[in-house]
Formats: structure tokens, C-alpha cells, sequence
């Protein structure tokens, strides 16, 4: 076991490594929904307790047969191209992250979600939701099968497009775990004038965001694939101290 | 893999509604369980505004203090019909709700218990990240006053932390900017 500090006589698990220079910062002025809604006062520092290092434990019972199939969930087959979407959830000390649950939501090929706000002039598919779940295995892996989503507009600055993407959600098994993100498609012509991506501030890190074209897991004459493994951050090394392999 | 290499975070957007609620998300236990109250609040923009695309969770120790998951080192227990975990999205006047159950007080850091809390996380268009915050209790003064998250926030904001009481429950607005602006955790 580590030296933690102890309360009552509970050990308290390490916490988790702060990764703060990778995500996109709360005020982006490029990103002008940001100016009401981010905190003006520095952040609190607090230490990862046993709150912090527990989560919920979801998705047994919340997943439906097609939640991981899009174009299975109507009578009909959407609209758009077909692909597979897949890959491994991981922590940043390479540990898969298995049995959790994972959320998606997007647009349809034209672009448009099936949301009371979104009414740009593109059309609806009707056997289209853009909702799926699904928990990763044992080995940390998920797949989706769903249809390439499409660019849509917004009102953010002048002639501005979002990327192709898909908006994922990620609880892994703490709360310091929780992520929501978007994964993107290779070689979009989008990436330069969107804020969303050049939030980011790591060339690096946003390139993280890109799912890889994977040939080799493209079903024949049925659908393109594209690979996306998404990381996690890890625990603080102290709780290992006692698992380093010394052998 | 070596300490950087996450994936970073992206905003939930404007669409949010479609992939994150869930019908019994608001519920931390279950509907028909007794001695739940609710969480009401409100989120504000700078501008003093309600914001309507947001989204509120919650993750809470069950009323003994203990976590059903496997890293709570007295074993996972599970308090029956209480989830521990509360979503809730704002509506058009940027209102949330959460039934849950009192937490118990949780061991802390160098022997020190911590206060019966909550911790929230917040996420709306407009912020490319979530945002953390705590939820205490206004009848646990003692507890609150001995609790080492908030004895290192500065008085007058300390306040932001601490629910208040109503018929039904508790209140608690989260401001995520400007005057009252709530406390958020760097975590
Ligand atoms: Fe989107």
C-alpha cells in the first residue's frame, strides 16, 4: 500500500493526474459563447477524496439492442454513408477502461440534428436519430455502426461551419474521469476556422480528436471504418508504488 | 503512455438534449424510494441570465458515507434503490432538479472527515470544459465549519457552497459568473 494519509482508519485511494494543459480553456474569446460562461475567479484547488476517486457505475440496463447500431434504430435505413466507428478506451497510463458506458449524439448527413433548435435548411431523415450508447468490454473496446455525419453552419462568426464530428460522452470508473468531447474525420478542410478545435491549445493534443481511416476494418461492399481510441487520465503514480513490477 | 497524452475536452454544444438526458436521470434513487428531497436550482450566465442548454450531474456518497464502487476501501455497499448519480438538464428557464438522499460525512485527507457533500459537474454550450462545484448543507454548520474543501475557500464566497433550505428540499443556483459567482474546483 502507499503512504496515504488516512481518515478513521480508511485508506483513501491516489487521485487522479491533473491534464489541464491539454484541454481547451474556459474563457476563448474565438468561441464567443464563452464570455458569459466561463468563471472569472481562479479555480479551487481539490484534492482527489474518496468523492472524487469513486463514480457512477451506469449502463447495465440502460443500453437497448440497436443503441449501438444509428442506422437500425427506424424502418428504414438513414440516408448517408455508412461507417463504422470504433475503437479503445484507455487511461493515460494505457490501461483500458472496461465496462463503460459511452454516449454519442449527432448530426444527419445533411448536417442537421433532430433538435427543436436546429432548423438550418437542411432536411430531417426520418429514420435517423443520432443518439447511440454502448459500454466498452473488458478490454476497454466499443464499436457503433452509424452514417458520416455532415458540416452544418452556425452563428459564431462570419460563413462559420462546424467540422464533421460526432460529440461523445465518457464516465469511466471516477469522477475525475468524466469527459465530453467530439471525435472528427480525417483531412476535414473545416479544422481552421472552427474555435472549437483551435481552443485546443496543443497542435498535438487536437490531432488527438481525429479518428483514423481503417482499411482494414472497412466492411466489403457495406461500410467505411474509421478507428478512435480515446484516453483517459490516469491515477496518480503513489498507488502503484506497491504493483511496480519487480520481477 | 506518459501523463499529457488524454483526450482533450470539447464542448457538449447546443444539442446537447438529444444524446444526454435520460427520462430518470434527475432520480439519485429510485421514484417510489422514501426519504428523498429534491435539489432545485437555477443556472446563471454573467449577465445575470438563465442558461437553457445546460446540463447538471451530481455523484454523492449514500447516507453512511460509502461508495458503491470498488474504490471505496471499505468495500462497495449499496444503499438500496440509490444510485449516487443525479443528471438533469436546465429548461428554458435554466431550472434543474435532483432527488436524491443526504450523504453521510466522508473521510478526507489526514484524519480530517469531510462535511456531508455533493460534488456537481456542469456543462452547457458556451463552456469547452465542465465545470466543478460542491454542494454542502446549511444545518451541518459544525460539520461544514470542520470540512477541509471549505475551510480553503475565502469567506464570502464560501457561501456560494451551501445550499438553502426549502418546502421540498434544498436550493441551490449555481452563477457561473459575475457577482456571487459560485465557487468551481480545479480537479
Ligand atoms: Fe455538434
Amino acid at each position: 500500500m502507499s503512504t496515504d494519509p488516512r481518515a478513521d482508519g480508511v485508506p483513501l485511494a491516489a487521485g487522479y493526474q491533473r491534464d489541464h494543459e491539454v484541454h481547451p480553456p474556459l474563457d476563448y474569446p474565438g468561441y464567443r459563447s464563452t464570455a458569459l460562461r466561463h468563471p472569472k475567479r481562479p479555480l479551487q484547488l481539490l484534492p482527489h477524496m474518496l468523492t472524487e476517486v469513486t463514480g457512477p457505475v451506469l449502463g447495465e440496463g440502460r443500453i437497448g439492442e440497436t443503441d449501438n447500431d444509428l442506422t437500425r434504430q427506424h424502418e428504414d435505413e438513414p440516408q448517408g454513408q455508412r461507417i463504422i466507428v470504433h475503437g479503445q478506451v484507455r487511461d493515460s497510463d494505457g490501461r483500458p477502461v472496461p465496462n463503460t458506458l459511452i454516449e454519442i449524439w449527432q448530426a444527419n448527413a445533411g448536417g442537421r440534428y433532430r433538435h427543436a433548435v436546429d432548423n438550418w435548411p437542411s432536411p430531417l431523415d426520418p429514420n435517423f436519430s443520432g443518439v447511440g450508447r454502448t459500454l466498452t468490454d473488458a478490454q476497454g473496446r466499443y464499436r457503433f455502426v452509424t452514417i458520416r455525419p455532415g458540416a452544418y453552419p452556425w452563428g459564431n462568426h462570419d460563413n462559420a461551419w462546424r467540422p464533421a464530428h460526432i460529440h461523445f460522452s465518457l464516465f469511466g470508473q471516477a469522477f475525475t474521469q468524466r469527459l465530453v468531447t467530439q471525435m472528427y474525420f480525417p483531412g476535414d478542410p473545416l479544422f481552421f476556422q472552427d474555435p472549437m478545435w483551435n481552443s485546443i491549445p496543443d497542435e498535438k493534443a487536437r490531432q488527438r480528436l481525429v479518428a483514423r481511416f481503417d482499411y482494414a476494418n472497412t466492411a466489403p461492399e457495406w461500410a467505411l471504418a474509421f478507428e478512435w481510441d480515446i484516453v483517459l487520465r490516469g491515477r496518480e503514480s503513489t498507488v502503484f508504488e506497491s504493483e511496480v513490477d519487480d520481477g | 503512455m506518459s501523463k499529457g497524452e488524454t483526450t482533450p475536452s470539447q464542448t457538449v454544444g447546443p444539442y446537447l438534449h438529444i444524446g444526454l438526458p435520460w427520462p430518470d436521470g434527475p432520480y439519485a434513487l429510485a421514484e417510489e424510494a422514501e426519504g428523498g428531497f429534491w435539489i432545485r436550482g437555477t443556472l446563471y450566465d454573467g449577465a445575470g441570465a438563465p442558461i437553457p442548454d445546460g446540463l447538471i450531474e451530481t455523484w454523492q456518497a449514500d447516507p453512511e458515507g460509502r461508495f458503491d464502487h470498488p474504490d471505496d476501501p471499505r468495500g462497495a455497499q449499496a444503499w438500496p434503490g440509490f444510485r449516487g448519480f443525479g443528471r438533469c438538464e436546465t429548461d428554458a428557464e435554466g431550472r434543474f432538479g435532483i432527488r436524491t438522499l443526504k450523504p453521510g460525512p466522508v473521510p478526507g485527507l489526514g484524519g480530517a472527515m469531510q462535511a456531508p457533500h455533493i460534488d456537481v459537474s456542469v456543462f452547457a454550450r458556451g463552456m469547452l470544459n465542465r465545470t466543478v462545484t460542491r454542494i454542502y448543507f446549511p444545518e451541518e454548520a459544525e460539520a461544514n465549519a470542520a470540512d477541509p474543501v471549505l475551510a480553503a475557500v475565502p469567506e464570502p464566497e464560501r457561501a456560494t457552497l451551501i445550499a438553502r433550505p426549502a418546502e421540498d428540499g434544498y436550493v441551490f443556483d449555481i452563477r457561473v459568473q459575475g457577482k456571487d459567482e459560485t465557487v468551481f474546483f480545479d480537479i
